[in-house]
């Protein structure tokens, strides 16, 4: 690990200012996914902002009926907070489909959101990887990247975003609340929050240096049945092939609204809006999950070991919405 | 045959013990700075490497010591103040064998840096047991034969105890039908979801199941 000096900061702002007074310095919270990579050598930060400690980690109820998750609220706590286990169900069953619960434990809610791919190229520093070195290449194109993503990816990249929290905060429609190193505020919605990888992979999210995640926001929570399933090579502790986020209103045998989110796909949580306008108004039968999931899917391109993910995301989104509206 | 007999030089454990002898700047009974500083930075040094002094609670005992701050709480134990119980096993907290309590909570020690903890109550598996006797968790472990090697099962002992906390307040896990539910029956099927995060190569899992689920019934 590269030497660094460690600072623990005593406000939003302070900590905000901290990083950006630093172009080699990064925040620090929870830490899984930052000192991983730190040993590794892949991250190589000189100085780091430990934001632990702030006072963000409550979940509180808003005016318009939602709850306003503190970036810092552990991945557990946010599990099983009462509120989102009856209100928001699939984001407690995302959070559960994800890491161990050692992990959950430590993990911050803006961390997940900001936590690196698995790609094994980005991993291994004698591999070219245009995200962890901009111009040198990408491995994963002709390598092994059964892992990899089939929609949204570039020939510069194409690594998934590995949350599974992300995917059903971004079927919630949830805002990320920041904080800039000069004090100002912004609140930016969850699918305009991560970047499709384009030619700058290592560009990941919209945030500038030092703007900090304060808090998430979701929305009160949509009409219908939520469900979060999740398609892995283990039962447990795995990183998804594919998941499905859904959620499904139903009126008589008609579905009345639809939301669904994909994650393992692609570099950001997959809105499948496509799916969604096919599924608005339509019978709620097989013909229309199908009809959906060949829309969600309609622009997916493999590239070799990953091309049974387009047929399993298929069927996952099938079987998803199949599951929600036999509950609805 | 002599070749046994003839190890005169310092073992691996030796050289530990001793550096933790030099790392450990106050031991127990000194009264130790309450108030952690609001920002600690390292002390400027000539030194190629940096340190800091860090005050850490452990096993009910508080300690100052001297740090490099890459130092993870996992090689702090380990290297620094002699308890060897957390295992480091992939350090990356895949493996689950660094498992210790932070407040209570289960944590992997290797993916959290010492500097973090400051002010924390840290519980390694060295500090579950009240004089001689055993934590309920350890004791199940032992009826069960909850270990082929061992080396995993003190971080499985201490993800246990977090673990059988977790369900006790209701929390759900991805092996519950049902995540609004007030509270869970910790099947077999909850206890290996909710124990993923440790790995056993001599997969004594069936007799590690068996050891929790009589510690939960015992509770």
């Amino acid at each position: 690990m590269q030497s660094f000096t460690y600072e623990r900061a005593t406000s939003a702002e302070q900590a905000a200012a901290a990083v950006a007074a630093r172009s080699d310095a990064k925040f620090i919270s929870g830490g899984t996914n930052l000192l991983d990579l730190m040993k590794l050598e892949i991250e190589r930060p000189a100085h780091l902002v430990d934001i632990s400690r702030l006072p963000l980690g409550r979940i509180e109820e808003t005016a318009e009926g939602g709850l306003r998750v503190g970036a810092q609220v552990r991945n557990s706590d946010l599990a099983a907070d009462p509120r989102v286990r009856s209100r928001y169900p699939m984001l407690t069953q995302a959070l559960l489909a994800g890491a161990s619960g050692q992990i959950r434990n430590k993990a911050s809610t803006s961390g997940n959101l900001l936590q690196r791919t698995r790609c094994p190229y980005f991993y291994d520093r004698n591999m070219p990887c245009n995200k962890r070195q901009p111009g040198s290449g990408c491995a994963a194109l002709q390598g092994f990247n059964r892992m990899h993503a089939v929609l949204g990816a570039s020939e510069a990249c194409i690594a998934v975003h590995p949350s599974d929290m992300a995917v059903a905060m971004s079927g919630l429609d949830a805002r990320i609340e920041t904080v800039s190193p000069g004090g100002e505020t912004r609140t930016i919605p969850i699918g305009d929050f991560h970047r499709l990888p384009e030619t700058m992979p290592h560009v990941e999210t919209v945030l500038g240096h030092g703007e900090m995640v304060v808090a998430v926001a979701l929305p009160p929570p949509p009409p219908g049945r939520q469900l979060y399933r999740k398609v892995r090579d283990r039962a447990s502790y795995a990183f998804a092939l594919v998941s499905v986020a859904a959620i499904v209103e139903k009126g008589g045998d008609r579905i009345r609204s639809a939301r669904i989110a994909m994650g393992g796909v692609a570099a950001k949580p997959w809105r499948a809006t496509e799916a969604e306008r096919t599924l608005a108004g339509a019978s709620a039968s097989d013909g229309a999950f199908t009809d959906a999931a060949e829309a969600a899917l309609a622009g997916a391109v493999g590239h070799g070991a990953n091309e049974f993910k387009i047929p399993l995301a298929k069927r996952t989104m099938r079987h998803t919405l199949a599951a929600a509206i036999e509950r609805a | 045959m002599a070749k046994t007999d003839n190890r005169s030089g310092p073992t691996r454990r030796m050289v530990l013990e001793g550096g933790v002898a030099t790392g450990v700047l106050l031991a127990t009974g000194i009264p130790v700075d309450a108030e952690p500083a609001e920002t600690v930075t390292a002390a400027a040094s000539s030194s190629p490497v940096p340190t800091m002094t860090m005050s850490l609670r452990i096993n009910a005992k508080d300690l100052a010591i001297e740090l490099d701050p890459r130092t993870t709480l996992l090689d702090a134990l380990r290297n620094h103040l002699g308890l060897t119980g957390s295992k480091k096993g992939c350090d990356h907290g895949q493996c689950g064998a660094c498992t210790v309590l932070v407040d209570g909570r289960r944590i992997n020690s290797c993916l959290t840096l010492a500097a973090m903890h400051e002010g924390d109550e840290i519980t390694t598996v060295e500090g579950l047991a009240v004089g001689d006797r055993l934590h309920p968790v350890q004791a199940a472990f032992i009826a069960r034969d909850g270990f082929q090697c061992g080396y995993c099962t003190p971080g499985q002992i201490c993800s246990a105890v977090g673990m059988l906390g977790e369900a006790r307040a209701g929390w759900p896990s991805h092996a519950s039908a049902d995540v609004a539910a007030a509270s869970v029956a910790l099947s077999d099927a909850e206890i290996r979801e909710r124990m993923s995060g440790n790995i056993c190569r001599c997969a004594a899992y069936p007799n590690i199941v068996a050891a929790i689920r009589d510690a939960a019934e015992e509770a």
